[in-house]
């Protein structure tokens, strides 16, 4: 059995947003990259899948959309335990376009179960799973919280509002994973990382192909408003203050 | 409270780094932040040192990162060894001290002098975490000034005789196994493992320091100690055993020394652009602002330094007195950031909520040992004049 997890590489969460001085897109310079947070909750499921599969499961694959500043993620991938990792040599310019690489890319490949994130923590699309299933031909299911694999048998929880279903899909198939699939990322020990080092990262080209969906401008959000602290004694001030400037009372 | 910690890099010193670099230290930060940053501060309040992280430190191979694999290190650069030296003190000096006597002081000195069988032996034991090792050297009378060391072994034909006494070693009262420094019959320094266990071997604690509270500091009392012959190190002789393992991890505490202050000044930057008097952020002030800037140019040297230094040792050529230099000037830059950041927080710096007053605290053990500040300007001195103004 073959696992595909397909990672994308996006800005540290911590990082301070900057947009450049048309607001067309965003300033990359100083930017830490991280795996998606998401994506690497799906490749540390798939991880304590295969050490629980008694050699089952034979290979975990990472598949990447992004040039060349993507490779520490996908190294941080093999370093963690992934065994071999492709790179699609391109931007990826919006869900359509990156899962059309990535079902090119790996069409030739018979892997049982492909695991994604829900959505990425940089543009939050939530689009890529559902299409890449299409692009696939392959059954999908969403919102994946738990995944559990007894023999060829795969049973997942899909996060639906009030509560869970259980769903036992058909494989080959997609798992669009959230929080919940694991408990937390694991860290790459320093000799994982020189393991790495040995480990195939395949580049291949992107094949032509249009993106969709285009960015006009990004706008940030207001700052939040001043706190304005009011003595516990002062009642008549708080009053005061919601209703001439809160306006709410 | 703490803040996320956003590691500045000023001078864009990341395109120095190489991509595997970058991923040992996001690995290394984001232990210190799951594993360190919550337990710290009550640590260091409660004068515990966090036992459960050797095995922790040993399972991500921060124990002898540049020691080659089949000995179970990881084989890395010594770039990469410094940026783990960074991460850790981010964190804490204590945790880092444990790493950095574990890998300089330890295995070092086992990997460079010791047999094949003593390496074997040891070596894949210390780098899991499985044993902890610590290094005699300072004794009670002998600091700074090590070469006239008491403490003696005696060939005894089957075995040598120990005697003798050793202070202010980390990890004494939890280490499995001490590297001794020693005197022979002839005035020659020797350096041998001595293993817990072994008959009139102790190693009491050191209590009531105000520094390195997460941290074990203690003794190590050899009366009559029976140490077999295979537990010398056969290939080295003279003070340059020490000394070489000494600079191997003043190597490294060059750069932990950084992650200190990085996280002196992260929080510093933070809190003063939080807190507002005069109905201003303090950030807005000039006085603040001249601290905070001159923080940033201090780290931003230092890191430079730094980076230069662990290519110089990538390429085998840092000299001693270059090790030295960055040794003492990166400390002290750590220590003077720990002192003006905690007061840009006036009172809140004070408390445990925030790390200065622990990284100050710490910081006065870490200009301290390995060499005080005042030998390494020295040891400068002497490599400029050439002439040594302490021997
Ligand atoms: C927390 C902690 C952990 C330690 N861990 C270890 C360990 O694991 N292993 C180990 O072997 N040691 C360890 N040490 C010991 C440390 O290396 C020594 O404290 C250090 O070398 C200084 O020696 P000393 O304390 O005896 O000071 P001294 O040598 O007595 O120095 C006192 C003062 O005199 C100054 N001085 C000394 N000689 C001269 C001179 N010629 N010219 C000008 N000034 C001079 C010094 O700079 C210093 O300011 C540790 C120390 C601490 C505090």
């Amino acid at each position: 059995m073959k696992i595909l997890v397909c990672i994308s590489n996006v800005p540290d969460t911590t990082t301070k947003i900057k947009l450049n001085g048309e607001k067309t897109a965003i300033d990359l310079a100083g930017v830490q990259w991280i795996i998606n947070p998401w994506d690497e909750l799906a490749l540390t499921r798939a991880l304590e899948l295969k050490e629980a599969s008694a050699g089952k499961i034979t290979k975990i694959s990472v598949i990447s959309v992004g040039s060349q500043g993507a490779e520490p993620t996908i190294r941080k991938a093999l370093a963690i335990g992934a065994d071999d990792a492709i790179r699609i040599n391109t931007e990826p310019k919006d869900a359509y376009f990156a899962a059309f690489q990535v079902a090119e890319a790996v069409k030739t490949e018979a892997y049982d179960i492909i695991l994604c994130g829900i959505e990425s923590s940089d543009y939050n699309g939530s689009a890529f799973g559902g299409m890449l299933a299409e692009f696939m031909d392959l059954p999908s299911v969403s919102s994946v919280s738990s995944f559990e694999l007894t023999g060829d048998v795969v049973k997942v929880n899909r996060e639906i509002p009030g509560g869970y279903e259980v769903v036992e899909p058909q494989l080959p198939f997609v798992a669009v994973v959230q929080k919940g699939i694991a408990k937390e990322p694991r860290i790459p020990s320093m000799r994982g990382i020189m393991m790495a080092r040995q480990k195939p990262l395949k580049v291949v080209e992107a094949i032509m192909a249009d993106a969709l969906t285009g960015f006009v401008a990004f706008e940030p959000p207001q700052p939040k408003a001043a706190c304005k602290m009011v003595d516990p004694a002062n009642v008549a001030e708080l009053v005061d203050l919601l209703h001439k400037e809160a306006k709410i009372i | 409270m703490s803040y996320p910690y956003l590691a500045p890099d000023y001078f864009q010193l990341d395109d120095l780094l190489t991509d595997e670099h970058k991923i040992v230290r996001s690995a290394i930060r984001d232990w210190v932040t799951r594993s360190i940053i919550p337990i710290i501060d009550q640590a260091a309040q409660n004068n515990e040192f966090p036992v459960r992280i050797i095995k922790e430190l040993g399972e991500l191979g921060a124990f002898g990162p540049f020691i080659p694999q089949e000995y179970g290190g990881a084989g890395l650069d010594h770039i990469s060894y410094g940026l783990i030296m960074t991460e850790l003190e981010r964190g804490d000096s204590a945790i880092r001290s444990t790493a950095s006597v574990q890998t300089s002081l330890v295995m070092y000195p086992i990997f460079t002098f010791g047999t094949e069988d003593q390496k074997r032996k040891y070596l894949p034991l210390l780098a899991s975490g499985e044993m902890t090792g610590c290094f005699g050297l300072t004794e009670p009378n002998h600091g700074s000034d090590p070469g006239s060391m008491e403490t003696r072994i005696e060939d005894k034909g089957d075995y040598f005789l120990l005697n003798g006494a050793k202070m202010w070693i980390t990890n004494s009262p939890i280490a499995d196994i001490a590297v001794v420094w020693a005197k022979d019959e002839k005035g020659m320094v020797r350096g041998l493992i001595a293993e817990k266990g072994m008959a009139g071997f102790s190693a009491p604690k050191t209590h009531n320091k105000w520094s390195l509270r997460a941290s074990e500091t203690g003794e190590l009392v050899f009366d009559n100690v029976k140490i077999p012959k295979e537990n010398i190190f056969p290939n080295i002789r003279g003070l340059k055993g020490p000394l070489m393992c000494l600079n191997s991890a003043r190597y490294g505490i060059a750069w932990g020394a950084i992650g200190a202050a990085m996280d002196c000044y992260n929080t510093a930057l933070q809190y003063s652009l939080e807190r507002k008097q005069f109905s201003k952020p303090i950030a807005s002030f000039q006085l603040q602002q001249k601290k905070l800037a001159e923080m940033l140019t201090e780290i931003t040297k230092a890191q430079l330094l730094a980076w230069r230094l662990g290519t110089l040792k990538n390429a085998n050529k840092a000299s001693p007195a270059q090790i030295s230099m960055a040794k003492r000037n990166n400390v002290k830059m750590a220590l003077d950031i720990a002192r003006e950041s905690r007061q840009i927080l006036g009172a809140m710096g004070i408390t445990g909520d925030f790390p200065m007053m622990r990284h100050m605290m710490n910081l006065e053990s870490v200009i301290t040992y390995e060499g005080t500040h005042d030998i390494h300007l020295l040891i400068t001195g002497n490599d400029i004049t050439g002439i040594a103004a302490f021997e």
